[in-house]
């Protein structure tokens, strides 16, 4: 009883407060300090066409190697708690895949890796980028999973993948605290023309890096999960 | 008459806006209170996937992207290896019984 009312309180408690934020809101007219900052000089001084991966790479590149290091470290645990468990045993074979799903995956899957590099290429370009291309990767992988339980992945080749990327992606970090201005400064190459494939300094490199490194991780996540699934 | 078309498309927008805030809020109640688990992660991929395209309808389709792949994508089957796993591991138990 007491439990019931203290929930109903706390959940007038927290209605009160998003009303007021509701009823106090107003839109911005005009862009904020730092949103200003990023939006007058992404253009001229970095080159990219797309300010949410200039941002994401270049201007806030310190916490995106952060946020993948976490990635790294979940997949890295996945893979630890999985493997400490009995591998899988086949006593029964798993369901086969229906027909629809076989067939399907077969046109499908090149279709969503080739998404996936156009996102991950063109991050500097349209919306996209490294993280949301390397999603697509591994979304690409999980379609070959469904469709075929009994394949197995080369965690070798995955492994050599995310390490080979991520040691690149601090290696080029610091040639930038070396040759540019700064830790992952992206002016390391030259920036080039607006709009360009190859623009942008070394934006379009890193977003590569990225997107292999996360793709390259849930893959690695999602194949350790589906192997052990029939334990 | 341009102004009264900018209008309309703005309602238009804001209409869509409040019909998928509700299909959200809806489909997390079920995602809630529903018995079955399998139903309780499709819905739970349902909020995501309507919250991604209210990101695009909030003209943020970096954010929407990521939200669709990870959010609803994968996200969803991660639950559902994991719940085979633990199902597994449960009629193990009732094999011990």
């Amino acid at each position: 009883m007491i439990r019931r009312a203290l929930v109903l309180v706390l959940l007038a408690v927290l209605g009160a407060l998003f009303a007021a934020l509701w009823l106090g809101f107003t839109p911005a007219e005009e862009l904020g300090l730092t949103g200003r900052y990023y939006a007058e000089h992404t253009a001229p001084d970095l080159g990219a066409a797309n300010l949410v991966t200039a941002i994401i790479v270049t201007y806030r590149g310190l916490d995106t190697l952060g946020e993948v290091t976490v990635l790294f470290l979940s997949a890295a645990i996945v893979g630890l708690v999985l493997a400490g468990g009995r591998p899988a045993a086949r006593r029964k074979p798993p369901v086969p895949a229906g027909e629809l799903l076989a067939t399907g995956s077969r046109l499908l899957v090149p279709l969503i890796l080739l998404l996936g590099a156009y996102v991950i290429v063109n991050g500097h370009l349209t919306p996209g980028g490294g993280f949301q291309g390397g999603a697509i990767l591994a979304s690409g992988t999980l379609l070959l999973l469904l469709a075929e339980p009994l394949k197995r992945f080369s965690h070798g080749l995955i492994t050599r993948i995310e390490s080979l990327s991520g040691a690149t992606f601090v290696a080029l970090g610091l040639l930038g605290l070396v040759f540019a201005g700064g830790f992952l400064d992206n002016r390391l190459l030259p920036v080039g023309t607006l709009g360009e494939l190859f623009s942008a300094g070394l934006m379009p490199v890193i977003s590569v890096l990225i997107g292999l490194k996360v793709g390259a991780e849930f893959s690695s996540m999602l194949a350790s999960l589906s192997e052990t699934e029939d334990s | 008459m341009s102004s009264l078309g900018m209008d309309l498309a703005s309602n238009l927008t804001s209409g869509l806006a409040l019909l998928l805030g509700l299909a959200m809020v809806l489909a997390a109640l079920v995602a809630i209170l529903v018995r079955s688990t399998p139903i309780a992660i499709l819905s739970a991929g349902l909020v995501s996937l309507f919250a991604s395209v209210l990101f695009l309808i909030l003209a943020a389709p970096d954010v929407a992207m990521t939200e669709a792949a990870i959010g609803s994508g994968l996200t969803t089957f991660l639950f559902f290896f994991v719940l085979a796993r633990v199902r597994g591991g449960e009629s193990e138990a009732s094999d011990d019984d």
